[in-house]
């Protein structure tokens, strides 16, 4: 298998959209263009008004390809760090089993293999998570009852960013708040392979009633496209390979 | 990724789908987030079963053990009997089959014993870790929960290499008190300091009796942990060095480790058989200097002990 870039979004939020598309039908639309979401729940207590939010959750990984996970507060930083491997060894895994369906037939997959051999499949998909090339972007819902997880949510990021970048693959990122001011969401950090700049990111957010989910991951989405041009763009550039993107 | 935890009652039968092996399980030993372990027979033979939640997990386990049983020297993690999985009311169970380490788990044994079995234990680790290391893995996961020290002769074991990672690569599975990152004193690049990082925690736990959280200067926090704690005194340059990462290898942390638990020992023979109740005493004390308050009145008592006698 060519040594290719996995592409994710992952969407941090507590519960229910009320604006805009249908996110789990643009995360769907984010899939069939190679782009896997995730969703992280940060739920606190789980009770009728909850539980929307946690079928939500799921339908939009679901539709995504990707993984969901809903966490207390406390645990934010090692499930979002969790989540993201996962889904990287679980994409790679996809496409070794479409490779292996074409050598064993309709019904083969990894899991169909002996021990033995499943064991050497799982060492490449462990090479391959370590050496491919990462794009995630990173979608965080700040509207009012997520403002006292913020912080909590910038160290897991953080914390994220930690267990990527000692993975010998190179790693870009690239973050989005949602309800924007204006907009439904704003970037306010384009890609770039850290997020030292997101210390400050969380702190000037205004409070909004809505939440529009579908946007954002729509947004999302095409942040993808701008990347891909500007790797084309620089394709020669030489200096390109270590430097910040910007 | 099923999530919950594994029940099975005493008796039940275990057939490998592949390799047609019999278990009969004999009782639950314990359960982690990755799986559950089972005490069980097999032709006789008492072994412990390890049933998966995460494959992934699992698979990357046996391919370390498996990887330990080509090493000719002492063995590092249990032998490795079986892999196999296990078709269990329409759902496919991976499981390995190892050998059973009898003993108590270290984060029980810590506790129970005094603070110079510690110290034994770590020098023990050490030298797995030695070991590990020069067959070019790192444990990662390292805690009290993952050791057992075995039942006769004392000899602490790994258990669970499940997070066992080639050295150079990214670390995937650890508890945060015992990660670097967390603290934020270093990376989750796999490479012997970072194994040596969670020692110095397991020495920091067992000192301070629990692991807590991280502050907002968690640097700082940790120094001042270590500098409160009376029975780290003797040790806290060593375990500064590991905390920061400046051990090349576990056998120079080792090494110091010893040369600093030899040097403590009193000097006369006599203090010395009077120095377990001293050290014991330490443990109940607040500070270090009363430790040796402690000695010295011991000693007093002692001496005028042996002139009573003579006069
Ligand atoms: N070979 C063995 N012999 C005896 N006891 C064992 C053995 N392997 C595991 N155990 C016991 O079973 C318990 C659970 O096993 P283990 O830690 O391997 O599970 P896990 O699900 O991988 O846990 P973790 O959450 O730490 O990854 C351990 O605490 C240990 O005491």
């Amino acid at each position: 298998m060519k040594k290719g870039t996995l592409r994710q979004i992952l969407l941090i939020t507590d519960g229910c959209s009320n604006q805009g598309e249908d996110p789990a039908a643009m995360a769907a639309l984010a899939r069939e263009q190679g782009i896997t979401v995730n969703v992280i729940g940060v739920l606190d207590h789980f009770d009728a008004e909850d539980s929307r939010g946690l079928q939500e959750v799921e339908s939009i990984a679901q539709a995504g390809g990707g993984i969901s996970q809903i966490v207390q507060t406390r645990q934010l930083a090692q499930t979002v760090q969790m989540v993201t491997k996962q889904a990287m060894t679980q994409t790679i895994k996809g496409v070794i089993n479409q490779e292996l369906q074409g050598i064993l037939g309709e019904t083969g997959t990894v899991e169909d293999l002996p021990p033995e051999k499943r064991g050497k499949v799982m060492e490449i998909v462990d090479e391959l998570g370590e050496t491919v090339d990462l794009d995630v972007c990173i979608l965080v819902d700040t509207s009012a009852s997520m403002k006292t997880k913020l912080p909590t949510v910038r160290e897991a990021l953080m914390d994220m960013t930690l267990s990527l970048s000692a993975r010998m693959g190179r790693n870009n990122y690239c973050l989005y708040l949602f309800p924007g001011k204006r907009k439904a969401v704003t970037r306010v950090v384009s890609w770039s392979p850290n997020l030292d700049s997101i210390e400050r990111a969380f702190e000037k957010i205004g409070t909004h009633g809505v939440t529009p989910t579908g946007p954002a991951i729509k947004e999302a989405t095409k942040s993808f496209g701008q990347i891909a041009r500007r790797k084309m763009l620089f394709q020669d550039d030489e200096a390109y390979d270590d430097g910040p993107r910007f | 990724m099923t999530g919950q935890d594994f029940n099975f009652y005493p008796g039940t039968r275990i057939i490998g789908k592949w390799h047609r092996k019999q278990y009969e399980l004999i009782r639950k030993i314990g359960s982690g987030a990755q799986g559950t372990v089972y005490l069980a027979v097999s032709d006789g033979k008492k072994m412990a079963i390890k049933l998966a939640r995460d494959r992934a997990s699992l698979i990357a386990e046996v391919n370390v053990l498996k990887q330990f049983e080509q090493l000719q020297s002492n063995p590092l993690g249990p032998s490795l009997y079986d892999n196999d999985d296990w078709l269990y009311g329409g759902e496919t169970i991976g499981f390995c089959a190892m050998e059973y380490l009898k003993g108590t788990p270290a984060s029980e044994a810590l506790r129970k014993r005094s603070f110079d079995w510690t110290i034994v234990f770590l020098v023990q680790l050490l030298n797995q870790l030695k070991k590990l290391h020069e067959s070019g893995y790192i444990f990662a996961d390292l805690k009290p929960e993952n050791l057992i020290i075995i039942d006769p002769g004392h000899q602490i074991r790994c258990v669970d290499f499940g997070g066992a990672t080639k050295i150079g690569r990214s670390v995937r599975e650890y508890t945060e008190f015992y990660d670097r990152g967390y603290w934020g004193m270093g990376t989750r690049k796999a490479e012997p300091s970072y194994d040596l990082f969670a020692c110095a925690m397991i020495l920091i736990d067992a000192a301070t009796g629990g692991r807590f959280e991280r502050s907002g200067y968690p640097q700082d926090q940790l120094l001042r942990k270590v500098k409160e704690a009376s029975r780290l005194v003797p040790y806290q340059s060593i375990i500064f060095k590991a905390l920061s990462g400046r051990y090349a290898s576990a056998e120079e942390m080792r090494q110091a480790l010893v040369s600093q638990a030899m040097e403590r020992q009193q000097p006369s023979t006599q203090m010395r058989r009077r120095g377990v109740s001293a050290t014991a005493k330490s443990k109940t004390n607040d500070g270090w200097v009363s430790a040796w308050l402690a000695a010295s009145i011991m000693l007093t008592i002692y001496i005028v002990c042996v002139l009573v006698y003579t006069m």
